[in-house]
């Protein structure tokens, strides 16, 4: 164990942070099983999964941070309540977090990061999102109205706002899949982004194929035995396709961007999901005080954004940015990774960032290198499928990603591992992981 | 117990109409049985103690228990009511010498008060020494089990057969029979064949402290019971059952504050993940309880490769190849106690369940073989198994009523068992005070009609 027995630690020097495990619900389909659960249900029984599988009820943990990305009003305390109807000691601390679908990563950085200051020994991070359960609010006249009519004095006052009410107001505002400064929908923006890179429809669905090949693959091998625990009567990822094929996705009809070159179909684009994931994270001597072996180390992350408003930079580039700061901060380069997880978002996200990376000129331009970043082995990208075949419940894409990284370094025995994951608002979170 | 436990005659009895109903018809009365508690007398009045012969060594050990437990020792040829009456008949020689038998339990079975307990003691016709004595020695099983089916109101009545050399290892199969754990175990032999050692001091409330068990097949019915029973007895839980019933399974993990490990028994490596996750979680395994199985029914006739093969290899196969990393050394640890659950249908066979009676007659085997294996023996280690009868699980839930309401009423205490009532049996078996019963099948079927 490469902990640090016998060797005096200074109080300033960070601690090693270990990633423990994780669970998660398979994810479903936006309004399949999934459909009456709540961002609290989703979340308190994956916590509880994750519990059950480390013995950990009755517990006091250093904290639990987790988030959603759809959130509603009454959830303003979601994690600590979540919490308090698990099976962890009710003294457990918790916050939510936001950070659109870098969520579950941040929110695994975060916890990671107090690890390492000695802050705390141990942490939960994780996400939930439904978009079965979304929140609707009043709309902005109603709600103005409404504050109008409290603030009246007589009832002569009432009745005049109450009668200023126009059946119009009466609609609600439900979220939207849109970025508030463009109007535009996240898939309408890498459209955009896709054909400025050129991404082929084939690439897209090939892309896609392997994504839904390879988590079929993986659950029939038992990978997901310890990462997974079924939920109202799921036991695998509703959106996956173990027999799709290029000749099923190829048939299908574009349905972001306009016209000829439009490429981004329902196949090669992630469907609404609900879903929720939690990450284990300790210091060395936590997890030997508890009989847990690590699977991986949390060595660093990374945030970065783009100015897609105003800027030139793509809606969901920013991770292309993120990667090139974290590895000059280990010296490392593309080459020295094992395993690579790019969250697929869209299949043309996946591919635009590793043609960015291998494009000379935008990795001295734009990303201020000497020359391309360099190029990924397909054979280390994704290998246990990525969102478009699970699904992409927002916030919990981070905590399938870091959970399921860990143990496939685990199972390697070494080596390293690199996650990216875009976000809405041109954001991006990326992370190192290393074979415990 | 909510629905699963529904059992519409009983209501029916609670009831003055439907109680007038029942005694006018002559109807079957189901008592409500004597169940363990924590902080429950080992029994609710007197026991009474007989014996045959000038020297009765087990009556004396008996003694002592009962002693310790503040039991009154009453007079066999009182009248006062008793909660039981135990006879020490290990020293018989002849077929006459059984009239002790009638002389004491006969005017005692009128005193017992409801769940009471007859408990004969005997020694194994195997050991016997001449002809009349093996005779002796074996009538006593026709003799307990006819009396098992006397019995009214709860009471049970057990033969315990004691290996000579092994009466310093009866004390936890005696406070067994005599306690609320054996409520739904009636009518049945079970030998202390010896070959432990005497255990030299028991928490008895806490019996399992500090031990670490393997359920499998945890996550609901007849297995979470044996999870949650271990876990009250002092055991940390390694609750195991397929992925697919994780969600149920990390309830019971989390209510017992035990560990969930989702694995498939017929996995290739499921008995390594399991001995890794106890040593390494838990640090060792103590116990292990193969409680997982499955129902594929059909006629023998209309029974396909996939049917039989599923079930012998959940049921049976598996228990096999798991063993491989459980009994290697590293794995179950010395004095360890394994427990394997088989079946009645494993004993008397039962029509549409060829492949199922099969894998659990074959889990008696198992048990039987292993039970008396040297090496384990050497090493401390027990194998047992229990054959629950009908107990009022889900699965028997799915029963079509006719067939359901026969079930549960074809036995001597005219109901179906629980899965506590599996449990606590299982967890009794799990003992270190056990250490000298190993290879024996325990029946939990209330005197089961079927197979008897």
């Amino acid at each position: 164990m490469p902990c640090c027995k016998g060797v005096a630690v200074s109080k300033s020097s960070p601690r090693r942070v270990a990633v423990l495990g994780g669970n998660r619900v398979p994810f479903a389909r936006s309004g399949g099983p999934y459909a009456k659960a709540t961002n609290a249900d989703l979340l308190t029984t994956t916590l509880d999964g994750l519990v059950a599988r480390f013995g950990l009820a009755g517990e006091r943990l250093g904290e639990v941070v987790a988030g959603a990305v759809l959130k509603h009003a009454r959830d303003w305390n979601l994690t600590r309540e979540c919490v308090l109807g698990t099976s962890l000691d009710a003294t457990t601390p918790a916050y939510d977090l936001q950070q659109a679908c870098g969520t579950g990563l941040e929110a695994a950085i975060l916890v990671a990061n107090k690890i390492a200051l000695g802050q705390i020994d141990s942490g939960i991070a994780g996400g939930t999102d439904t978009a079965s359960d979304p929140p609707m609010a009043l709309s902005n006249e109603l709600r103005a109205v409404l504050l109008r009519l409290n603030r009246a004095k007589t009832p002569m006052d009432r009745a005049k706002v109450i009668a200023s009410i126009r059946p119009g107001h009466l609609t609600p505002a439900v979220p939207q899949n849109v970025e508030p400064r463009t109007g535009m929908s996240m898939g309408e923006h890498m459209a955009v982004t896709a054909k400025e890179w050129g991404v082929t429809r084939e690439a897209q669905d090939e892309l896609a194929v392997a994504s839904h090949r390879n988590l079929a693959a993986a659950y029939d091998r038992g990978f997901f035995d310890d990462l997974v625990t079924p939920y109202l009567g799921l036991a695998r990822d509703g959106n996956l396709r173990p027999d799709t094929t290029l000749e099923k996705l190829a048939s299908l009809a574009p349905v972001f961007g306009k016209g000829e070159g439009a490429t981004m179909t329902a196949g090669n684009s992630t469907p609404l999901t609900d879903g929720a994931s939690a990450v284990l994270l300790s210091s060395a001597d936590w997890a030997a005080a508890h009989g847990i072996a690590p699977l991986a180390w949390f060595v660093d992350g990374q945030a970065a954004a783009v100015d897609y408003v105003n800027g030139a930079d793509g809606l969901l580039t920013a991770p292309i940015f993120a990667v090139p700061t974290l590895l000059a901060r280990h010296g490392l380069t593309l080459a020295d990774f094992d395993f690579v997880e790019i969250h697929e978002a869209f299949a043309s996200t996946v591919l635009v960032t590793l043609a960015a990376w291998e494009d000379e000129t935008f990795c001295r331009e734009r990303l201020g290198l000497p020359g391309a970043l360099g190029s990924i082995d397909r054979s280390k990208l994704n290998v246990n499928g990525s969102s478009l075949a699970a699904g992409h419940p927002f916030a919990a894409t981070g905590g399938r990603i870091v959970a399921s990284l860990a143990k496939m370094l685990h199972e390697k025995g070494s080596g390293r591992g690199l996650i990216s994951i875009c976000a809405a608002g041109g954001q991006g979170v990326v992370a190192i992981l290393e074979a415990a | 117990m909510g629905i699963l436990g529904s059992d519409p005659y009983a209501s029916l009895l609670a009831s003055p109409l439907g109680k007038r109903m029942v005694d006018s018809l002559g109807l079957p009365k189901p008592a409500t049985l004597r169940r363990y508690a924590v902080d429950a007398p080992l029994l609710d009045g007197p026991a009474l103690l007989g014996w045959f012969g000038d020297d009765h060594p087990i009556a004396e050990r008996i003694r002592a228990i009962l002693d310790v437990e503040g039991v009154e020792v009453g007079d066999p040829f009182d009248t006062l009511p008793a909660a039981a009456v135990i006879v020490d008949l290990s020293g018989i020689q002849e077929p006459a010498d059984l009239e002790r038998l009638r002389a004491v339990v006969a005017p005692s079975l009128k005193r017992l008060t409801s769940s009471g307990r007859v408990l004969v003691i005997g020694r194994p016709e195997a050991s016997a020494t001449s002809a009349a004595q093996a005779a002796a020695r074996r009538a006593l099983v026709g003799a307990t089990k006819s009396v098992a089916k006397e019995m009214r109101a709860g009471g049970t009545a057990n033969l315990l057969l004691v290996a000579e050399g092994a009466d310093d290892q009866i004390e936890a199969a005696i406070r067994f029979l005599l306690s609320g754990r054996s409520a739904y175990v009636s009518g049945q032999v079970i030998e202390v064949t010896g070959g432990g050692s005497a255990v030299e001091r028991t928490e008895w409330a806490q019996p399992l402290a500090g031990k670490i068990a393997v359920v499998t097949g945890a996550a609901r019915g007849i297995g979470a019971a044996i999870a949650e029973v271990l876990a009250r007895d002092g055991a940390s839980i390694v609750a195991v059952d397929v992925p697919a019933a994780g969600q149920a399974l990390a309830g019971v993990a989390n209510r017992l504050r035990g560990t969930a490990l989702q694995a498939d028994v017929t996995a290739p490596d499921a008995g390594e993940r399991i001995v890794d996750h106890a040593h390494l979680r838990h640090g060792g395994l103590d116990i292990v309880v193969h409680n997982a199985g499955i129902t594929r029914d059909k006629l023998l006739a209309n029974t396909d490769e996939a049917r039989w093969a599923s079930v012998l290899g959940v049921n049976l196969e598996s228990i096999l190849r798991m063993n491989d990393a459980i009994l290697r050394p590293g794995g179950l640890g010395d004095g360890g106690r394994m427990v394997l659950v088989s079946s009645i249908a494993g004993i008397a066979g039962n029509r549409g369940q060829t492949n199922y009676g099969a894998s659990k007659a074959g889990v008696i085997g198992l048990t039987h073989y292993l039970g008396r294996d040297p090496g384990l023996r050497e090493r401390g280690i027990t194998v047992n198994a229990v054959a629950p009868g009908f107990i009022e699980t889900e699965m028997t839930g799915a029963v079509p009523f006719a067939t359901r309401e026969i079930g549960r009423r074809l036995n001597s205490l005219q109901q179906g068992g629980r899965p506590v009532d599996v449990a606590e049996t299982i967890a009794w078996l799990s003992q270190d005070a056990n250490a000298g019963v190993s290879g024996q099948v325990v029946r939990v079927c209330g005197q089961s009609l079927i197979g008897a």
